[in-house]
């Protein structure tokens, strides 16, 4: 053992202590990086409730609640939220029933009928879909799907005179290609997260509904979906919470006229599209229009927060566990 | 009922119509067809759907795309309006945004995934990453208005390129922080067991054992991160990214216009031409996404041989 030179620490020195001080100062500053995260949270609440309280010394919240106008860049303005709430919720609504079908069935398609294959080509595709910018999905809805549903009604109305008098005209800025355009975009969220919530169910369920005598529908209907529920219904919550908070989209093809109503052939204002047209002019800070871009953006996050809390605890209070 | 009981001769599986069970095969298939069929429909209708809107973006604006249109600055005419302030914005925004989100979301990662213990801080954390996905990225156009055009206008200089990347740093890091805990946990335990026992600071583990066989996965989550980030209009909006500038940027303190808002901005005035440019700005755009998405696959493929 003489070849071991123990006792000359020159040749492996632990540096313990150094060790040990690294070791704390890279727990310290990875922990403060972490913290980014949180401050982030903070600073948004913060400045969401430090804003909209200066919004609410200026006017009053029961105007802000009841009000059916909304022209805040008016002397006389008036703020009724409600206005901009009902374009978001008819918008959300449009795109939830294109999105919910379309991404439902394309989930069970992917992971019930198609061979692995096959999946392998359209799960990239459909992973394509859902990286396309939404000012993209924007110049479709605006420049392609609005002049096809307009010469589309057109056509119909032609063919089918008598409808004249059921179906208006489809103005050049609508709710309805806005929030079709807006269902497409958040049909690969669904049906990436039913998908997954699909896989999930065990083969013994289908097994068992198979050793019934029930048939391929009937086995995903009756048990898939049901043992499924609770991933479908977040991914649901989920897309439609996307939806409220998607700008570009609404921006471009929606148009920029608060209006209350549901009527989803004229043009009406999101909530994130009066954000976008209030900053896009000159709001200098401190003034009221300054504010009231934030009181929009307070009402938005409120009202997301809202669906992704339920969303979570709804997954926690129904998820079926198998194993 | 009593015609079965007096008819000895049908068994009750084949009593068909009159019995207790009707099996009715022949139209639970046909159903069957019409649900398959719907399904196959729908993810049909997904696909087609993307074949026409990239079609449509290549039918109108290909006739711009030229190297004319590359290198010259907007333009009150539309045949002569050109990307080049925007692609520049774009490059600059994009490098700040990963060097400031790479290591503030990989640290974050290793710090939650190797150094915390389960106490209600990285709890508290977690909660608060997983609610912060879910925030409308407008939402952090309004905290960078506020927190890097006004309060740290010193630094930023206001409405700059720093404010622009900054905020569309913090909206990816959750992304990046989730992309890095996935990959470390994909690490298995027993390496880190292996360095321990060795007498390897827990730090030297993760710096030279863990960290290097993550890094494929991290850098692919940091790099479609950083696709997102390239196509974010609404919060560049919001910081107040201006759509006509006729000058290449300076420094990180000078106004900035990037892609996204370039392309929101031709889309948005009346006339067709504008169309055009920005449909060969969306090809553009497009572009640039294909070759990070493309390149972040094969760097993980590359890193992963290595490994």
């Amino acid at each position: 053992m003489s070849v071991l030179p123990v006792n000359d620490t020159s040749l492996w020195k632990p540096a313990r202590i150094l060790n040990r001080r690294i070791e704390l100062a890279v727990k310290l500053v990875f922990g403060l990086f972490a913290l980014v995260s949180v401050a982030t949270t903070i600073g948004i609440i913060a400045t969401l409730i430090f804003e909209t309280f200066e919004f609410f010394q200026e006017v009053s919240i029961v105007n802000f609640l009841t009000d059916d106008k909304w022209t805040p860049l008016f002397s006389s303005g008036k703020f009724g939220i409600f206005v901009l709430v009902s374009a978001t919720v008819m918008l959300s609504g449009i795109a939830i029933a294109v999105a919910l079908p379309l991404g439902l069935l394309s989930a069970i398609c992917l992971s019930e009928y198609a061979s692995p294959k096959v999946r392998s080509i359209l799960k990239p595709l459909l992973e394509i879909l859902a990286g396309i910018p939404s000012v993209v999905f924007g110049y479709f809805a605006l420049l392609l799907v609005t002049p096809s549903l307009q010469s589309l009604l057109e056509w119909l109305l032609m063919v089918f005179p008598f409808l004249q008098s059921y179906v208006p005209k489809l103005e050049g800025f609508n709710a309805l290609s806005a929030g079709m355009v807006l269902g497409i975009a958040i049909t690969p969220l669904v049906a990436s997260l039913s998908e997954d919530a699909i896989s999930a169910v065990p083969q013994s369920l289908r097994d068992g509904a198979y050793a019934l005598g029930a048939t391929k529908r009937e086995t995903i209907i009756s048990v898939v979906l049901p043992a499924a529920l609770s991933g479908i219904v977040s991914s649901v919550i989920l897309a439609v919470s996307r939806a409220i908070g998607e700008t570009m989209i609404v921006t471009l093809a929606a148009g920029q006229n608060p209006r209350l109503g549901l009527n989803p052939f004229v043009p009406v204002m999101a909530m994130t599209a009066f954000i976008v047209q209030a900053s896009l002019g000159d709001t200098p800070a401190g003034s009221l229009a300054y504010r009231t871009i934030y009181a929009v953006g307070m009402s938005l996050f409120v009202l997301t927060l809202i669906l992704n809390i339920f969303s979570f605890w709804f997954v926690r209070r129904f998820r079926e566990k198998y194993d | 009922m009593a015609n079965l009981a007096s008819d000895p001769s049908r068994s009750p599986l084949e009593s068909g119509s009159k019995g207790l069970f009707k099996s009715e095969l022949t139209k639970r298939y046909r159903i069957d067809t019409v649900f398959s069929a719907a399904a196959w429909i729908a993810v049909t209708l997904l696909v087609l759907v993307l074949a026409v809107l990239i079609g449509d973006v290549l039918l109108d604006g290909a006739s711009r795309l030229s190297w004319d249109f590359l290198t010259s600055f907007p333009s009150r005419k539309a045949e002569r309006a050109g990307l080049l302030s925007a692609l520049v914005g774009t490059i600059w925004v994009m490098l700040i945004v990963a060097v400031v989100s790479f290591p503030l979301g990989v640290g974050a990662g290793i710090y939650l995934e190797e150094f915390a213990e389960d106490s209600w801080f990285a709890r508290v954390i977690e909660i608060n990453i997983n609610n912060l996905a879910g925030v409308p990225s407008i939402i952090y156009g309004l905290l960078g208005l506020q927190v890097f055009v006004r309060w740290m206008q010193p630094i930023t200089g206001g409405r700059s390129i720093l404010s622009g990347a900054l905020t569309l740093a913090l909206l990816i890091l959750p992304v990046v922080i989730v992309a890095t805990r996935e990959s470390l946990r994909a690490v298995p335990d027993s390496l880190r067991q292996a360095g321990f026992a060795l007498g390897a600071t827990r730090w030297q583990v993760v710096c030279n054992q863990v960290f290097p066989i993550a890094l494929p996965g991290i850098l692919t989550g940091t790099i479609l991160a950083l696709s997102r980030a390239i196509g974010e209009t609404a919060p560049l909006i919001m910081i107040g990214a201006l759509t006509f500038i006729s000058f290449l940027p300076k420094s990180v303190q000078d106004p900035f216009t990037v892609l996204p808002i370039q392309i929101f901005n031709w889309v948005s005035r009346p006339q067709a031409a504008f169309h055009n440019n920005s449909a060969a700005g969306i090809i553009v755009l497009l572009g640039v996404l294909l070759l990070m998405n493309s390149s972040a696959v094969l760097l993980r493929n590359y890193l992963q041989k290595r490994h």
